[in-house]
C-alpha cells in the first residue's frame, strides 16, 4: 500500500521554481531518502507535504486522501509528523512538556473540562503523561523529563524532537537532516535509532540527508533532487553508479574524468 | 576599569551624577512636593529622602567595588561623592539667590530652596548641605564595609521605619478609628511619626532582624505557625479577607477596589500576552465594552430603555466583551508581534472614538457619557458603600484567578505556551491556531469586560475619556512589573502601580515618571518581574543554568 504519493508537485517563489514536477511513491514500511545539493528544494518539498504553504501545484496523496489545501494541523492529525533541519523545540518548555504538546491531537476532552477537572480529563492527562514518559525512555532520555529543552545537549535535542514527533503516533515521519551537526558516534547511534523506529513501531520514514554514509546505509530507496527536479531514483547501489547524480554532486568534470 | 576597583574618574562621575539626579528631581518640582510629606515630625520629610537618595545609592554601589581591607578609601570616596553631589544643588540655590530663575524654571520655589538649604541662609545652608551630603555619603559607604551581621539590621530598621513614616497619615487615620485619638497622639505628630516613636521603631526593627538572623544561624528555619493545620491557616486568611473592608476603612477599601479592577484586567491580559504571547495594546476596548454594556442596560437616565438590574446585566456585559474579543481576534489571526500590537492599538482607539462620536450619541451619550447607572443591590438593599463593592470585586477576582490557574495548567495552557514559543511548530504539532488564539482573546476579553461592568456600576457614570490608551498601558505595565505570565505577580504589580500612587497622592502628578523610572530600573535589575512565573524565570536565567547538572 502506498503511504505517500505525489504527482507533478511544483512550488514557485516568484520566478524561482523551487520544486519542479516532483513525482514519487512511498510504499508502507520503507525508509526513503531525498538527497540533493544545498538549495535543491528538498525542504520546500517537505513543507509542501506538511501544508506549510497555502498553495502549490500538483497533487499529494496520503493513504488515499488528498492533502492539497489542508492546514498543517489537519495534516498532522491525519498522521504525518516531522522534525526540522535546525532543531525547533519549544525551548523554554521542559522535555516532557514538549512531548505532551506533540501528543495534542490525541486529546479527546474539551478545553473547558480543565475548569472542573473532570475525571475523564484527569485520566486522559495521566495516560498522556505515561505515554510521554515512555517515549522519553524510548529515545534514550530517561530522567531528563524536567530539563528545559534548551538546556539539553545537541544530540539529546535531536532525539527529543523525534520523541515529540512520535507522540502524534504518526504513520509517516518526515526527518529533515536528522544527523546534521553530529559526530560519527552520534551519527551511528542515530542510524540505528531511525531503523528501530521502522522495525519496532512500523513507521514509514521519509528523510532528507546530506551525509552520504547515512543515506547509503539506511535507505531502501533514494530520490535525488537538483534544481527542484528529480533527476534519479533507485536503490542506494543504483544511485551510486548514476552518472547524473555524480555530476550534480561533484560537477561535470568528475564524470568525464 | 576593573570589576573590584575604580579610578578617580569613576569617583567624580558618580558624585556629579548623584548631584545631577538630585538636581533634576529638584527642578521638576518633585522634591518640593515631597517635602510636604513629613516622615518623622520636624526631622525628615520624604523630600529629604529623595534629596539624599542618589548620594546614598552611588556611594553604596561604589563602595562595593573597593577591596575590603581598604576602609579609608571607602569612607573617603563616600565623603567625596557626597560633597560633589552637593555642588549642583548649591549652584542652583546660588543662581536663585542672584537671579530670578523662577521665570525659567517654575519649580524652583522658595519651598525648594528652603529644603535644599535647610531653612538657613545661602552660606550657612550650603555648608550644612555639603557637610550633610558628605556625611550621608560617608555613612552609606561605611555601611558597606560593615559585616553583614551589623549591616542587615541597620538597613532593615531604616527601611521599615521610613516605610511606616511614609504611610503615617493613613496609618494614623486607621489607628484613630480603632484606638481613639489619644492613642494616635502618642505615636504621630501632625501626620508624621513622633521622633521618639521613630527611635523606638528603629530599635524594634533592628532587634527583630537580629532575632531572625540568630534563629537562622541556629538552623531553626521553621517558620512560625508552620505546625498549624493548613485548613486553619486557610480559614484564617479567608476570615481576614472577609473582614478586610472593616480593617481598612472606606478610603483604603476604595483604593483596594481600584486595585482589584486592575487585577481583573491584568489577569485577562496575562492570558493574552503572558500565556499566549499575543501583544495586545488595545486591551482597554474590552473594558470599555463591558462598562458601556452595563451602562446602557442598567441606566435609569434618559439613555436607558430596559433598566435591568446589575446582576442581570453583568453576564450580558461579560458575554458582549467576550464576543468583541473573538471579533477582534478573527482579523488579526495571521498577525504576529509588532503588527498585532499596532492593529490592537488601533482597535482600542476605534472603540474610544466610537464612544465619543456624535453618530452613536443618541445611544451611548457621546462625550456626555452615560449617567445614573445604579449600584448593585441584593434583595432590595443597595450596595452603595465601597465596602460592599469590595466583595463583588473579590468574588470576580477569585473566579478569574481560578479560571486562569486551571487553564494555565491544562492542555490549553500548553497550547498557548507552545504558540508563544513557536507558532509554526505549534501548528505542525496539530494545534489549531485559530481556536487557540481566539480562546486566549475571548478569555482575556471576558475578564476585562467583567472589570468594566463593575467599574461602570462603581462610578455610576461613565465617560469615553475613562477608556483611553493609558489604561491599556497601565495594565501592560503592571503585568510586566509583577512578572509576565505570573498570576500572583498580577496582584503584586497592581498594588505597586495602582495602589501605591493612590496612597501617595503627591506622586500622582509624577505617576508616568515613576512608571518610566521603575520600568527602566526593573528591566536592568530584575527583568523577570517581582514575582516571576516559573517559565519566564527559567527563560531569563537559562544561560546561567546551561550545561550545569545535565548528565550526558
Amino acid at each position: 500500500m502506498l503511504v505517500l504519493s505525489t504527482k507533478d508537485v511544483t512550488k514557485t517563489f516568484g520566478g524561482l521554481i523551487a520544486v519542479n514536477k516532483f513525482d514519487f511513491d512511498l510504499p508502507e514500511g520503507r525508509i526513503y531518502s531525498v538527497i540533493g545539493p544545498n538549495g535543491a528544494g528538498k525542504t520546500t518539498f517537505f513543507n509542501c507535504i506538511t501544508g506549510f504553504y497555502d498553495s502549490f501545484e500538483g497533487k499529494i496523496e496520503f493513504l488515499g486522501q488528498i492533502l492539497n489545501g489542508k492546514s498543517p494541523d489537519q495534516i498532522t492529525r491525519m498522521g504525518i509528523s516531522r522534525t526540522y533541519q535546525n532543531i525547533r523545540l519549544f525551548s523554554n518548555m521542559t522535555a516532557i512538556e514538549n512531548i505532551l504538546v506533540g501528543h495534542h491531537p490525541h486529546f479527546k476532552t474539551h478545553w473547558y473540562e480543565a475548569l472542573f477537572q473532570t475525571k475523564r480529563l484527569l485520566k486522559e492527562e495521566a495516560e498522556a503523561l505515561e505515554e510521554a514518559v515512555g517515549l522519553l525512555n524510548f529515545v534514550g532520555l530517561k530522567g531528563l523529563g524536567d530539563q528545559l529543552a534548551t538546556n539539553l545537549p545537541y544530540g539529546a535535542q535531536r532525539r527529543l524532537e523525534i520523541a515529540r514527533a512520535l507522540a502524534n503516533r504518526p504513520k509517516l515521519l518526515l526527518l529533515d537532516e536528522p544527523t546534521a551537526g553530529m559526530n560519527p558516534n552520534e551519527t551511528v547511534e542515530m542510524i540505528e535509532f531511525i531503523q528501530s523506529l521502522r522495525d519496532e513501531l512500523g513507521i514509514t520514514i521519509l528523510l532528507i540527508e546530506h551525509d552520504m554514509k547515512v543515506v547509503m546505509s539506511i535507505s531502501e530507496n533514494i530520490g535525488v533532487m537538483d534544481f527542484g527536479t528529480k533527476i534519479a531514483e533507485g536503490t542506494p547501489k543504483e544511485i551510486q553508479r548514476n552518472p547524473q547524480v555524480i555530476e550534480a554532486y561533484l560537477g561535470r568534470g568528475a564524470v568525464e574524468g | 576599569m576593573t570589576e573590584n576597583n575604580f579610578t578617580l574618574k569613576d569617583l567624580l562621575k558618580s558624585g556629579l551624577l548623584a548631584g545631577l539626579i538630585a538636581l533634576s528631581l529638584a527642578v521638576i518640582g518633585f522634591l518640593a512636593l515631597l517635602s510636604e510629606r513629613e516622615l518623622i515630625a520636624g526631622i525628615i520629610s520624604s523630600g529629604h529622602v529623595f534629596l539624599f537618595a542618589p548620594t546614598i545609592a552611588f556611594s553604596y554601589l561604589l563602595a562595593g567595588r573597593v577591596p575590603e581591607n581598604n576602609k579609608l578609601k571607602v569612607l573617603g570616596s563616600g565623603l567625596l561623592i557626597g560633597i560633589l553631589a552637593a555642588i549642583p544643588l548649591i549652584l542652583l540655590a546660588l543662581l536663585e539667590n542672584l537671579f530670578d530663575i523662577r521665570q525659567y524654571l517654575v519649580n524652583v520655589s522658595p519651598d525648594l530652596i528652603e529644603l535644599i538649604l535647610f531653612n538657613q541662609g545661602i552660606i550657612a545652608g550650603s555648608l550644612i548641605l555639603v557637610l550633610g551630603m558628605g556625611l550621608v555619603g560617608l555613612l552609606a559607604a561605611g555601611l558597606k564595609t560593615l559585616p553583614d551581621k551589623v549591616r542587615g539590621p541597620i538597613i532593615s530598621a531604616l527601611g521599615w521605619t521610613l516605610l511606616i513614616g511614609t504611610f503615617s497619615e493613613i496609618l494614623s487615620g486607621r489607628l484613630r478609628s480603632f484606638f481613639g485619638p489619644q492613642f494616635v497622639k502618642i505615636i504621630f505628630k501632625s501626620k508624621a511619626l513622633h521622633p521618639l516613636v521613630a527611635g523606638v521603631l528603629l530599635l524594634l526593627f533592628a532587634g527583630l532582624e537580629i532575632f531572625q538572623r540568630r534563629r537562622k544561624e541556629r538552623n531553626d528555619l521553621k517558620k512560625p505557625f508552620e505546625n498549624l493545620n493548613p485548613r486553619i491557616k486557610n480559614g484564617f486568611w479567608m476570615v481576614l479577607l472577609l473582614f478586610t473592608p472593616l480593617i481598612l476603612g472606606t478610603y483604603l477599601t476604595e483604593v483596594v477596589n481600584n486595585v482589584g479592577l486592575y487585577v481583573l484586567m491584568g489577569l485577562g491580559l496575562t492570558i493574552v500576552v503572558g500565556f499566549a504571547g499575543l501583544l495586545d495594546l488595545g486591551y482597554v476596548a474590552f473594558f470599555a465594552i463591558g462598562a458601556y454594556t452595563m451602562g446602557i442596560l442598567t441606566t435609569q437616565g434618559h439613555l436607558g430603555f430596559v433598566a435591568m438590574s446589575f446582576w442581570t446585566a453583568l453576564p450580558i456585559a461579560v458575554v458582549a466583551s467576550t464576543f468583541a474579543g473573538i471579533l477582534l481576534g478573527i482579523p488579526v489571526l495571521r498577525m504576529r508581534g509588532d503588527y498585532l500590537a499596532i492593529v490592537t492599538l488601533g482597535f482600542g482607539e476605534i472603540i474610544r472614538i466610537l464612544a465619543l462620536s456624535d453618530m452613536l450619541k443618541s445611544y451611548i451619550g457621546g462625550a456626555q457619557g452615560i449617567l445614573q447607572i445604579p449600584k448593585p443591590s441584593i434583595a432590595g438593599f443597595d450596595l452603595i458603600k465601597p465596602e460592599f463593592l469590595f466583595y463583588v470585586i473579590l468574588v470576580g477576582v477569585i473566579i478569574a484567578l481560578f479560571v486562569s490557574w486551571r487553564l494555565r495548567d491544562s492542555r490549553l495552557g500548553r497550547q498557548w505556551m507552545a504558540m508563544r514559543e513557536d507558532e509554526d511548530v505549534a501548528e505542525a504539532m496539530g494545534i489549531n491556531l485559530v481556536s487557540t488564539k481566539l480562546l486566549a482573546f475571548a478569555t482575556g476579553a471576558a475578564f476585562s469586560g467583567l472589570a468594566g461592568a463593575i467599574f461602570a456600576s462603581k462610578l455610576t457614570s461613565i465617560f469615553p475619556h475613562s477608556f483611553s490608551l493609558i489604561v491599556s498601558i497601565n495594565v501592560l505595565c503592571l503585568i510586566i512589573v509583577g512578572g509576565i505570565g505570573s498570576l500572583p505577580g498580577v496582584i503584586v504589580g497592581a498594588f505597586i502601580l495602582v495602589g501605591l500612587p493612590e496612597l501617595l497622592r503627591e506622586f500622582a502628578e509624577y505617576r508616568m515618571l515613576m512608571y518610566g523610572a521603575l520600568l527602566i530600573v526593573m528591566m536592568l535589575a530584575i527583568p523577570e518581574g517581582f514575582l516571576p512565573s516559573a517559565v519566564i524565570k527559567r527563560e531569563m536565567h537559562a544561560h546561567e543554568l546551561q550545561e550545569s547538572n545535565i548528565p550526558e
